[in-house]
């Protein structure tokens, strides 16, 4: 009953809409021009500069660097370790979406924050942390003589380190609030538990889990830091490679057709991306959260807490903890007293004050991201949304596709003149992080915007609701709680942004995944600790925000 | 005329939803369009409300055609089928909303609520909480809330679907006073005949998108229009028949109709009331097939040997058993000559 009248709902909605549409490529013009500015006309840089010889544009080198063996192993390896990386993340974290969503037990709070924040560290200070683990003179190295940091698990293990929270986050959010009825309607009609599940609760979660899975690939896909420091020789990324060509060889033509690559692969993974899930998005019963979890029954749902809850320990807080152990190897927090001193030549400042570098850049960034990416989301969140509007959702993940390095070289060889010149402006860095964060917003908001009843937004509007009261009076107090995840993700993305930062901090201001990168480039022992220490600040600086926000997330929740 | 549909029509796909309706709603008149779910009654009213663009055809409020005219301009309420109170919001800011939006200050809002909450049988729910209302609460309160901005026309859309029997009956002559008290235009639809009836000055039945009939309840219940508002209203006593002077003929025999009745082919109802128990072997002989308890009476299932079944109600001292033989009569008053 409830179904056939949501669809006779929709049905009805997309009939009568001529007059929405004007509006909604009203709240699209900010963001598409953001994205214009800032991401399509830096690239259009880097091609031409790639690309482009006397004033003609040749084909000839994509042909060229295609045909050598070399990249082509490149790409085989980014596509297959991706694949790998997804399927095992997926693997991992889904059991535990599941737990976090629906059993309830002292300390889960605490523990969904402590999950969050391996994916709200710098690629390279998880990078060093799995080295400090399974690497050379390691943890597992001095316990049992192993090393995983010549194969490619070293990889693996850390990008589900990194991504776990991914899943988690997105496909249990969602599954905290389906009605656990709906389930239980199933059973009643004579499904098994199995049967219920796959017949109810993943069909209502399958644009959440296949929004994650895509994210993983697509963040792996691109993975820079972790390939960088546990890949050796060996293991090359694209993104690695185009850094490579780069920074190392300075060969921006080969970086421009290995971007180019990225850029039509990411594109058509968005593509099949936006298809599959716009098609399987339906309007869902959303619940309070706070009242769908249970006290573990039986010893599945026991076996399954404590299964999930050592991967936990193995996975995500053993490397952490190696990491806080190594910084602390020097006597009396040497390593941390180290950092605020402004000598050795490797900074014109000392280290530590790139923390309050980095939360003033990321406070900007994420106020950016939140105001792009909310008015992104409402234009998109119709259901009568054109074809046009939906492209703009594919493109808005692109910045998430294209690698953070040429995000950031592209800033740093377009916005450095006329007219646009900022390459003396602060406001350069958090912009670069805004475009990473942006579609973290968009995609946190989405599926809530699109899961809120459309009879609702008639009800306010019969009552004189204009289309913008609809929005501030219905869809916002709705989705405030989302909107502050995805403040918070993209809050957490920005102090962890690296491949784009790297290029255009200033040498004066560097963030501090920036100075830990700085730090580990250098040889000796002090540096390496000092590399350890100021991660472990950051680390703490990110769980801190995360549990704010956490904290806000549960106070919000009763209004509900 | 407050409201009127001239030609109105909206279709889905090739299907009419509403095809060509002309309705008109006179100022405190309350009328009920009744319709079996899926004959397009939710539809008129999200038209009306301007959620659902007219294919063809116009909506005039006061004489002004709304087509250029948005929702939230309209002045008319809608009280959704399952309320759709805003969940994030207490009972006060449900109410209060289209005030809100309406520019009223914060003391004009708080005097108006509480004159509505009071008004509802509510006093005092202004703080709590809308998920920790019933049913008939929510009910109240959502009717407070389209009320509120006092909209010229006040639609309900299945006011009281969802809402057990009691509850449903105590209700419906609740907001036929309180309608009557302020004055309120109102249409609403819904597919219980009862409801509609005991709400209703004027009963318009739709059936596929058309208007059926429009009446008074008594003019609608006393000569259905047609076969399909006779059975749509529970009758079960209508077959096909030649009238031909004060008698017709049907399977069930001879059957007398009222004086004045038109001659000729037509569709002859027969109201349960008008079946007369007799002797078994006096009249058309039937077995009785099933009884039912109705409380004031006993509604019986009589099986004629070659003809179809036939309703009847009798009192419940002189109900006979299941499967006892009885013979039938009919009682012209009860009997009507339909299209």
């Amino acid at each position: 009953m409830d179904v056939t009248r949501t669809e006779v709902a929709r049905r009805k909605g997309r009939a009568g809409s001529r007059r929405g549409s004007a509006a909604r490529l009203g709240l699209l013009t900010v963001p598409v021009a953001f994205f214009a500015v800032f991401f399509a006309y830096p690239v259009a840089a880097i091609l031409r500069r790639g690309l482009e010889a006397d004033g003609a544009w040749h084909l000839g080198p994509l042909t060229d660097v295609l045909a050598e063996p070399g990249i082509r192993h490149v790409l085989w390896f980014t596509t297959w370790q991706a694949l790998a990386s997804t399927a095992l993340t997926l693997l991992v974290a889904l059991p535990a979406a599941y737990v976090f969503a629906r059993l309830d037990f002292p300390g889960r709070h605490v523990l969904r924050a402590v999950v969050t924040v391996p994916f709200v560290l710098p690629t390279v200070v998880v990078g060093t942390a799995f080295l400090a683990l399974v690497g050379r003179g390691g943890l597992l190295d001095e316990l049992w003589g192993v090393r995983l940091d010549t194969t490619v698990w070293a990889i693996l293990l850390a990008h589900v380190f990194f991504n776990y929270a991914v899943v988690v986050r997105t496909v249990g959010g969602l599954w905290a609030q389906l009605d656990p009825r709906q389930e239980e309607a199933a059973r009643m009609l004579g499904a098994s538990p199995l049967a219920a599940w796959r017949k109810v609760t993943l069909p209502a979660l399958g644009p959440a889990v296949a929004a994650a899975a895509l994210m993983v690939f697509l963040f792996t896909f691109t993975s820079f830091g972790i390939v960088q420091i546990l890949g050796g020789p060996t293991f090359s990324t694209l993104e690695v490679e185009i850094y490579r060509q780069t920074s190392d060889l300075f060969d921006l033509s080969t970086a421009a057709v290995l971007t180019i690559v990225q850029f039509l692969a990411v594109g058509a993974i968005l593509v099949v991306h936006a298809w599959t899930v716009r098609r399987r998005e339906s309007a869902l019963r959303l619940v309070d959260a706070s009242r769908t979890a249970r006290r573990p029954r039986g010893a599945g749902q026991w076996a399954l807490l404590a299964g999930v809850l050592g991967t936990v320990a193995v996975l995500l807080v053993l490397p952490l903890a190696v990491l806080v152990q190594r910084s602390l190897t020097a006597p009396g927090f040497g390593y941390y007293r180290a950092l605020t001193r402004a000598d050795g030549g490797t900074f014109l400042v000392a280290p530590v004050d790139a923390i309050g570098t980095s939360l003033s850049y990321a406070a900007a960034a994420t106020a950016i991201a939140v105001v792009i990416g909310a008015l992104a989301a409402a234009a998109l969140a119709r259901r009568d949304a054109g074809r046009l509007v939906r492209a703009f959702d594919a493109l808005l993940m692109l910045p998430l596709g294209v690698s953070a390095v040429t995000v950031g070289f592209g800033f740093l060889i377009a916005l450095d003149k006329p007219p646009l010149d900022l390459r003396q402006s602060w406001i350069l860095v958090p912009l670069a992080q805004a475009l990473v964060g942006v579609p973290f917003v968009v995609r946190t908001m989405l599926p809530v915007l699109r899961a809120v009843d459309a009879r609702l937004r008639e009800a306010a509007a019969v009552l004189g609701a204009s289309p913008w009261r609809v929005w501030r009076e219905v869809d916002l107090p709705i989705v405030r709680r989302a909107l502050l995840i995805a403040a918070g993700f993209a809050f957490a993305v920005s102090l962890g942004e690296f491949g784009a930062t790297v290029f255009i901090a200033r040498p004066g201001n560097p963030t501090l995944p920036v100075a830990v990168a700085r730090l580990l480039s250098r040889p000796g022992d002090l540096n390496y600790g000092q590399a350890m220490a100021l991660s472990t600040i950051l680390m703490l600086v990110c769980a801190a925000a995360l549990l704010l926000l956490e904290r806000l997330r549960t106070d919000r929740s009763g209004e509900f | 005329m407050l409201l009127s549909l001239q030609a109105a029509t909206v279709r889905f796909g090739g299907r009419a939803v509403l095809d060509a309706v002309g309705l008109d709603v006179a100022e405190h008149e309350i009328v009920c369009v009744l319709g079996p779910s899926g004959s397009g009654k939710s539809t008129l009213l999200r038209a009306v409300a301007g959620l659902q663009p007219l294919d063809c055809g116009r909506v005039l409020l006061d004489g002004r055609d709304q087509a250029a005219v948005p929702v939230h301009r309209r002045e008319v309420g809608l009280m959704f089928q399952d309320h759709q109170l805003f969940p994030q919001r207490d009972v006060a800011g449900n109410v209060g909303f289209g005030l809100r939006m309406h520019g009223a200050g914060r003391s004009e809002r708080a005097a108006r609520v509480g004159e509505l909450l009071e008004l509802v049988g509510l006093p005092g729910a202004g703080p709590r909480a809308v998920a920790s209302l019933s049913g008939g609460e929510q009910q109240r309160v959502a009717l407070a809330r389209a009320l509120a901005p006092r909209p010229r026309l006040l639609m309900l859309d299945e006011p009281l679907g969802q809402l057990d029997r009691s509850l449903r009956e105590r209700l419906v002559v609740e907001l036929r006073e309180l309608f009557g008290r302020l004055g309120t235009t109102v249409l609403a639809v819904t597919h219980d005949q009862g409801e509609a009836f005991a709400l209703a000055d004027r009963v318009v039945v739709m059936r596929d998108g058309r208007i059926a009939q429009s009446g008074t309840p008594l003019e609608v219940w006393q000569r259905p229009a047609d076969a399909f508002v006779a059975r749509f209203l529970g009758f079960e006593n209508v077959v096909d028949a030649v009238v031909d002077g004060e008698a017709a003929l049907t399977p069930w025999g001879k059957v007398p109709v009222p004086e004045g009745s038109p001659q000729g082919a037509h569709t002859l109802l027969v109201r349960p009331a008008g079946v007369r128990l007799v002797a078994a072997d006096e009249g058309l002989r039937c077995t009785v097939a099933a009884r039912t308890f109705k409380g004031t009476h006993v509604a019986l299932h009589l099986q004629p040997r070659q003809a179809p079944r036939l309703e009847a109600a009798c009192a419940l001292r002189a109900a006979p058993e299941v499967g006892q033989e009885v013979g039938v009569e009919f009682d012209e008053a009860d009997v009507a000559v339909l299209d």
